[in-house]
């Protein structure tokens, strides 16, 4: 858990429109996860979850303060730099899936992995094994509109998780599961933290949040605090109802 | 929780000793509830007593051991039929805790729903990490497990939907105040007396005190 720093927010603030439309969507953020750390952000809708996950996946820039991934301040990469680090190092996992429409299931998966060089038929393979972990081997072939919410979902995280992603941001990945379903993402989520990575998850649900080593609570764009488990959870377990 | 369908239950299983019941009853139930031998033999001697156990002789070490009997079967199984009612589960703490803070003027309830939440979900974690060691082949305990995980899942949501509630009858009393004097949804209650010091905090917090206590209760 003491792993190194693979993702750190620094004063990072985002602001959208001007004047009277200007929204303050984070206000100043500090966050650091390290390699083999699972942190959960909670918070209610319009906190600021999606908007602090895309700026930590390079995917907006900040209106001030910065982001550094493995030690490079992301501010002063150049377009073609940024795009290569969220295709190797960064994982991510869109609140609506984002996956494209023309390509099935299978190259959705392997697409970031053939972009960086892989040749087709080993991005193939390993996009397959990519979705036979979230339990979709049969449906490779299909094409988005082709399957499910849930089923789009699950690619969208075995997209996320192809490949040796040292970095791992999720948005909402369980929504359109059922509790089974999402509660195996989630373990799959974590053992990817397990082994080395680390792992950003923003959620609604408390039984997934509770995967995490840390669950920071996001109020109005600031991080309000942050729990962590007990640790002991054998006390625990007796709780209030030791009484018969 | 019965302790003495517990017994019995384990006691299905075949003849035990005090100390075997209590060690089986916790492994079966992922040590959830700790029972002390003291009410494991009080209970046996009740459970005896209503002939739904009887003494089945001692081994060496001077056990003495008992096994149900076929009208202790009987209450068993009626058990496991019964569903279990609001009124055999502990009265809620943390709602009667609630509705006294809103009100008892000067708390800050959204501040206790956050250290409540923080602490149901730091709960939850542990759970998790429990969960995620365990055996799924061991079916007993992870039941258990998950229902206090979904207990808790529900805890968090409900105290989610308080702060929510709380905030929103803050705003509405604020505009209240100053727009809608006489809200009668808000006054029915009769306790809306107008605050006479102008504090604002005070006056937004009466109305708020009525509607969320009135919920408690229904809760
Ligand atoms: N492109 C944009 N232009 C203007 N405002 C925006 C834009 N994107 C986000 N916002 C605003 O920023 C705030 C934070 O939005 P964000 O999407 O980060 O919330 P969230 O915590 O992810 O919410 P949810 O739980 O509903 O997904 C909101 O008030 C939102 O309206
Ligand atoms: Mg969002």
């Amino acid at each position: 858990m003491s792993g190194k720093t693979i993702l750190e927010l620094r004063g990072v603030t985002r602001t959208h429109g001007k004047g009277a439309a200007e929204v303050h969507a984070l206000r100043g953020v500090d966050l650091v996860v390290r390699a083999g750390e699972l942190v959960a952000v909670m918070g209610p809708s319009g906190s600021g979850k999606s908007t602090l996950l895309s700026l930590a996946g390079g995917l907006d820039s900040p209106s001030g303060g910065e982001v550094v991934i493995e030690g490079t301040t992301l501010a002063s990469q150049s377009k073609a730099q940024l795009a290569a680090i969220r295709r190797r190092s960064v994982g991510y996992v869109f609140q609506d899936y984002n996956l494209i429409p023309a390509l099935t299931a299978a190259e959705n998966v392997s697409l970031p992995q053939e972009l960086d060089g892989l040749s087709a038929r080993k991005a193939r393979v390993a996009a397959l094994a990519a979705l036979a972990e979230v339990g979709l081997r049969a449906e490779a072939d299909r094409f988005p509109d082709e399957m499910s919410g849930g089923q789009q979902q699950r690619v969208a995280i075995a997209r996320a998780l192809i490949g040796e992603r040292r970095l791992i941001l999720t948005d909402e990945p369980t929504g359109a599961l059922d509790t089974e379903t999402g509660e195996a993402v989630l373990r799959l989520l974590r053992r990817r933290c397990d082994e080395g990575a680390a792992g950003v998850l923003v959620t609604h649900e408390s039984r997934h949040a509770a995967w995490a080593d840390r669950i920071v609570f996001i109020r109005d764009g600031l991080v309000l605090d942050e729990s962590a488990p007990l640790q002991h959870a054998e006390d625990l377990l007796v709780g209030d109802e030791a009484q018969p | 929780m019965s302790v003495k369908h517990s017994l019995l239950a384990v006691l299905a299983d075949g003849e035990r000793y005090g100390y075997q019941l209590r060690a089986e009853f916790e492994e079966r139930t992922g040590a959830t509830w700790p029972l002390n031998i003291g009410q494991v033999y009080t209970t046996l001697n009740r459970l005896e007593r209503d002939g739904l156990v009887e003494p089945a002789g001692q081994d060496a070490a001077n056990h003495v051991f008992y096994r149900i009997t076929d009208a202790g079967r009987d209450e068993l199984f009626s058990w496991f039929a019964r569903p279990v009612t609001r009124a055999e589960r502990p009265r809620d703490e943390l709602a009667v805790k609630l509705a006294l803070a809103v009100t008892v003027g000067g708390v800050d309830v959204a501040a206790i729903v956050h250290a409540q939440r923080k602490h149901a979900l730091a709960a939850l974690q542990d759970y998790t990490r429990v969960k995620a060691r365990l055996d799924p082949a061991e079916l007993a305990a992870s039941l258990v497990l998950e229902s206090m995980i979904f207990q808790s899942e529900a805890e968090i949501r409900w105290l989610d939907h308080v702060e929510a509630r709380v905030l929103r009858h803050a705003r509405e009393s604020q505009t209240t105040r100053v727009e809608r004097p006489a809200d009668p949804g808000s006054a029915k209650g009769g306790r809306g007396a107008a605050p006479t010091d102008g504090d604002t905090d005070t006056a937004t917090r009466t109305p708020r005190t009525t509607a969320t206590a009135r919920k408690g209760k229904t809760i």
